[in-house]
C-alpha cells in the first residue's frame, strides 16, 4: 500500500469509537462477568457434559450438513430444470428465517404428532422423538444444509467452463469429472464450509433451548441461560461464560486458520454446461437428491404456513403487542448496525484490517455472555429489565455486524478506489463525504445489510430471553411461550406472523436500497 | 512557481526522482513510457502519494504534508471525474463547497461556469445522460470555478476521439489563459503534448527530467524518448 499524505481524519476517530464499543460489548462484558463473579463456583460433571455436547453437536451438524450438501450441490450444478433459480434463491432464505419458526415447522414434521410419526405409526413402527441430540442436529442441518450447498455450488461454478469442455473432448465420464475436477474443488471449499457451520452451531441457543435441554443435551449457551435465569448463580454463569468464550476463541482461530469462503451468491443461477452426466440413472439420482433436499427444506415451512393461516386472525392481543415491539427492535437494531458498520468500514479501508477483525469478532461472540455482562454492568445504574428492548437491539446489531461488513467492505473499497481521489482533491471529508459520496454509492449494500440485520433481530431469541419479563416479550419470545403452554394453533399463527414480518422487513430495506439507485 | 525539491518516491523495486521548477503560467506536457512514473509524479504533486524524501513547494510554501483538497490544485483524471449519482450542477458545485451548501451567488456562479463551457441549461442532468465530451466539459467547468493556480491533468480525454480531444485541449488552454493557471498534463501522445504548448517533462529511467521546450525535444529526441516514440 502506498503511504498517504493525509492526516488522521475524523472518520477514523468515529471508526475507533465504534471499534471500542464493540470491544467493550464482546470483551468488556466478559470482564464484567468475571469480576462480578469473584470466584468461580462449582465446575461439575454437568458442565463437562455441556462442553462435550456443544462440541459434539457442532461437529456433527457441520459434518452432516456438508456431507449432504455435496451430492445436492453436484446435482444442482449439472442440471437445469424449471424452478431451479427459485430453489437456489430459497437456499439463501434460512439465513433470514427466524429460528423459532423453523423449529415449529420441524416439530410439525418430525415432532410427536408430526407427519413422520403419523407415517411410522401406519407402518406399525414405534414413534421417534425429536428432542435431544437428534432434534438439535435436524434443526442445525435444516439451517446449514442450504448454506453448505450454496458454498459448494459456488465452488462448482468457479471452475472455468473450458475445463468441462476439455473433459468432454477427452470423453470423461461423470466419475472422471468428479475425481479430476470436483475433488480438488471440494478439497478447497469443504474445510471452510465445515468451519463456518461449526462456528455457527457452537453459539446456537434457540435450537438447544427448544429441542435440547436436560442433562444429556444442554449446550454451554443453554447452561449459561439456566444458571442465570433459573438459579441466578452469577458465579456459575460467569464460569460458563469463560468456557463459552474459550470455545468461541478456539472456533475463531480455526476460522482464521482455514480460509473461510465468502458467500457472494452472485450468478449462482447459471448452470454448468456438462456433457458427462447424461445417463438416465444419473439423472434419476440427481433428481432424487434435489427432490429430497427441497422436501426437507420446504415441507416444514409449508406446515407453518398451512397451520398458521387458520389462526392468524384469532390471535390473542398480546401477540400483536409483541409483534410491534419486535418490529421496533428490529428497525432500531438495523439502524444501530449501520451506525457501527459504516465508520468501521471507513476505518478498515483507511487504516487497515484491524478494524475489520474487530467487526468480525462478533461471529464468535456469544450473545448470552454479552447479555449477562450487560445485565451486571447496567444493574447499578439502571433497571436492566426496563432496558431489555434497547439492549436486545444493540446486541443484535453487533451480532449482525460480521455479515454487514461482508456486504459493505468490498463495495466501499470499490467506491474509494474509483472516486476516492476525486473526493480527496475536492476536499470532501467527514460528513460531506459520507452524505454526498459513500451513502449514495453504497445504497444497495446498505439496504441489503440493514434488511439482514432487521430480519436477524426480528427472529432473535437470545438476549431477550435473559432479560424480558412477560410484559415486554418480543414476538419470538411470545411464540416460545405459546409453544411452552402447548397452545400450538396460536403458536402457528404467531409463527406465520413472525415469518411474514421478517421477510417483509428484509424485503423493504433491500428494496429501499435498489429503487432509483443510479448506475 | 511550482518547485519539486529533491523529490524521491520509492516502492518495492520502483523509484522516481524529480528535481526541477515550473515557472508560473507554463503549459507542461508530461510524457514517457508506460510504467515510468508519469502518474506517480502527478500523484506526489497532488498529495495522493507521499514522497520518501524531498519537498513540493508552491510559491515557496511547502505543500508536502498538506491534504490533497487543501492544495492550490485542480485535478482532472482519466475518467471518474464526475459522481454519477449527483447532477451536473452538484458536480460542479462541489468545486466551491465540498458539502454542497451553496449560496444563491454560488449557484449563479455554477450556472455561469457551465455556460462558459457550452453547457448552459444542463444543470439538472445526471452524468449518465451526457456524452463523453459533455462530461469532460462539466469537469472543466468545475476546474474553472475552483480557479486554483495549478491544474494537473492525468491523461484526460483519453476516451475521446481525436477531434474531440483537440477541442478539449483547446478549451483547457483557453481556461488556463483566463485564470492564469499553470498546467501539467500527463499524456502518451506527442500530438497532445504539441497541442498543449510550450514545455515537456520526459519521465524515463526513474527520473523526471526538467521541462524542455516541446518542439526542440521532439525534433531531437534523447535515446529514451526515441525508444518510446519508435
Amino acid at each position: 500500500m502506498a503511504r498517504r499524505a493525509q492526516p488522521i481524519s475524523v472518520g477514523l476517530w468515529v471508526g475507533a469509537a465504534a471499534a471500542a464499543l464493540i470491544l467493550m460489548l464482546t470483551l468488556g462484558t466478559l470482564g464484567a462477568v468475571m469480576h462480578r463473579a469473584g470466584s468461580f463456583s462449582g465446575f461439575g460433571p454437568a458442565d463437562w457434559a455441556a462442553i462435550r455436547f456443544t462440541l459434539l453437536q457442532a461437529s456433527l451438524s457441520a459434518l452432516i450438513s456438508v456431507a449432504l450438501a455435496i451430492p445436492v450441490a453436484r446435482a444442482l450444478a449439472r442440471r437445469q430444470f424449471p424452478g431451479r433459480g427459485l430453489l437456489i434463491t430459497l437456499l439463501g432464505a434460512p439465513f433470514i428465517l427466524p429460528v423459532i419458526v423453523a423449529i415449529l415447522g420441524l416439530l410439525a414434521v418430525f415432532g410427536r404428532n408430526g407427519l413422520l410419526n403419523i407415517a411410522l405409526s401406519w407402518a406399525g413402527i414405534e414413534p421417534v422423538s425429536i428432542y435431544g441430540l437428534q432434534g438439535v442436529l435436524v434443526a442445525h442441518v435444516f439451517f446449514n444444509l442450504p448454506l453448505a450447498t450454496r458454498l459448494i455450488l459456488q465452488g462448482w461454478l468457479s471452475i472455468p467452463s473450458e475445463r468441462f469442455r476439455l473433459a468432454a473432448s477427452l470423453n470423461f465420464r461423470a466419475d472422471d469429472v468428479n475425481r479430476l475436477l470436483g475433488r480438488p474443488m471440494l478439497r478447497a471449499v469443504v474445510p471452510g464450509a465445515l468451519v463456518v457451520i461449526f462456528v455457527i452451531c457452537m453459539t446456537s441457543f434457540a435450537v438447544a433451548l427448544t429441542l435440547g435441554g436436560g442433562p444429556r443435551s444442554t449446550t454451554v449457551e443453554l447452561a449459561i441461560y439456566q444458571a442465570f435465569r433459573f438459579d441466578f448463580d452469577l458465579g456459575h454463569a460467569a464460569l460458563l461464560s469463560v468456557v463459552q468464550f474459550g470455545l468461541s476463541a478456539l472456533a475463531a482461530v480455526l476460522a482464521a486458520w482455514i480460509a473461510v469462503p465468502g458467500f457472494s451468491g452472485a450468478g449462482l443461477d447459471r448452470p454448468v454446461l456438462r456433457w458427462d452426466a447424461r445417463r438416465g440413472w444419473l439423472r434419476a439420482l440427481d433428481a432424487l437428491w434435489i427432490g429430497l433436499a427441497a422436501l426437507f427444506l420446504l415441507l416444514p415451512l409449508g406446515m407453518v404456513v398451512g397451520q398458521g393461516v387458520a389462526s392468524l386472525f384469532s390471535l390473542p392481543p398480546q401477540v400483536f403487542g409483541a409483534a410491534l415491539r419486535s418490529v421496533l427492535v428490529a428497525v432500531g437494531s438495523a439502524c444501530l448496525m449501520l451506525a457501527l458498520a459504516l465508520p468501521l468500514s471507513v476505518a478498515a479501508v483507511r487504516a487497515g484490517r484491524l478494524f475489520e477483525v474487530i467487526g468480525t469478532l462478533a461471529i464468535a461472540a456469544s450473545p448470552l455472555v454479552i447479555g449477562t455482562g450487560l445485565f451486571i454492568l447496567l444493574r447499578p445504574v439502571a433497571d436492566p429489565v426496563a432496558l431489555a428492548l434497547p439492549v436486545t437491539a444493540l446486541v443484535n446489531a453487533v451480532m449482525s455486524l460480521p455479515f454487514a461488513l461482508r456486504a459493505l467492505l468490498p463495495a466501499l473499497r470499490e467506491v474509494e478506489a474509483t472516486y476516492g481521489h476525486l473526493a480527496d482533491s475536492l476536499g470532501m471529508r467527514g460528513w460531506a463525504r459520507l452524505r454526498l459520496l459513500l451513502v449514495p454509492r453504497l445504497r444497495r449494500p446498505i439496504g441489503f445489510s440493514m434488511g439482514l440485520a432487521a430480519a436477524l433481530s426480528m427472529g432473535d431469541l437470545g438476549v431477550i430471553a435473559l432479560f424480558a419479563d412477560p410484559s415486554q416479550a418480543t414476538l419470538p419470545l411470545q411464540l416460545y411461550r405459546l409453544m411452552g403452554s402447548y397452545r400450538l394453533d396460536q403458536a402457528a399463527g404467531a409463527a406465520l406472523l413472525l415469518l411474514g414480518l421478517s421477510l417483509a422487513l428484509f424485503w423493504l430495506f433491500d428494496r429501499g436500497g435498489r429503487v432509483n439507485a443510479d448506475a | 512557481m511550482l518547485t519539486l525539491e529533491g523529490l524521491v518516491y520509492r516502492s518495492d523495486d520502483f523509484s522516481l526522482s524529480a528535481d526541477f521548477a515550473v515557472p508560473p503560467g507554463a503549459r507542461v506536457a508530461v510524457i514517457g513510457p508506460s510504467g515510468s512514473g508519469k502518474s506517480t509524479l502527478l500523484d506526489m504533486i497532488a498529495g495522493f502519494l507521499a514522497p520518501v524524501q524531498g519537498r513540493v513547494l508552491w510559491q515557496g510554501n511547502d505543500l508536502t504534508r498538506m491534504p490533497p483538497g487543501d492544495r492550490p490544485i485542480s485535478l482532472l483524471f482519466q475518467d471518474n471525474n464526475l459522481f454519477p449519482h449527483l447532477t451536473v450542477a452538484q458536480n460542479v458545485g462541489l468545486g466551491l463547497r465540498p458539502d454542497l451548501r451553496l449560496s444563491a451567488d454560488q449557484r449563479a456562479a455554477v450556472g455561469a461556469a457551465l455556460a462558459r463551457v457550452g453547457l448552459a441549461g444542463y444543470e439538472a442532468r445526471k452524468p449518465a445522460a451526457l456524452s463523453g465530451g459533455q462530461r469532460s466539459r462539466v469537469a472543466l467547468a468545475r476546474v474553472l470555478l475552483r480557479a486554483r493556480p495549478l491544474m494537473l491533468l492525468d491523461e484526460p480525454f483519453a476516451a475521446l476521439g481525436p477531434a474531440l480531444r483537440a477541442e478539449m485541449l483547446m478549451l483547457v488552454r483557453e481556461l488556463a489563459d483566463e485564470t492564469g493557471a499553470t498546467v501539467l498534463m500527463v499524456t502518451h501522445d506527442p500530438r497532445d503534448a504539441r497541442a498543449l504548448g510550450d514545455q515537456t517533462v520526459l519521465v524515463a529511467g526513474g527520473l523526471a527530467h526538467p521541462p524542455q521546450p516541446t518542439e526542440a525535444l521532439f525534433n531531437d529526441p534523447p535515446p529514451a524518448l526515441r525508444a518510446y516514440l519508435g
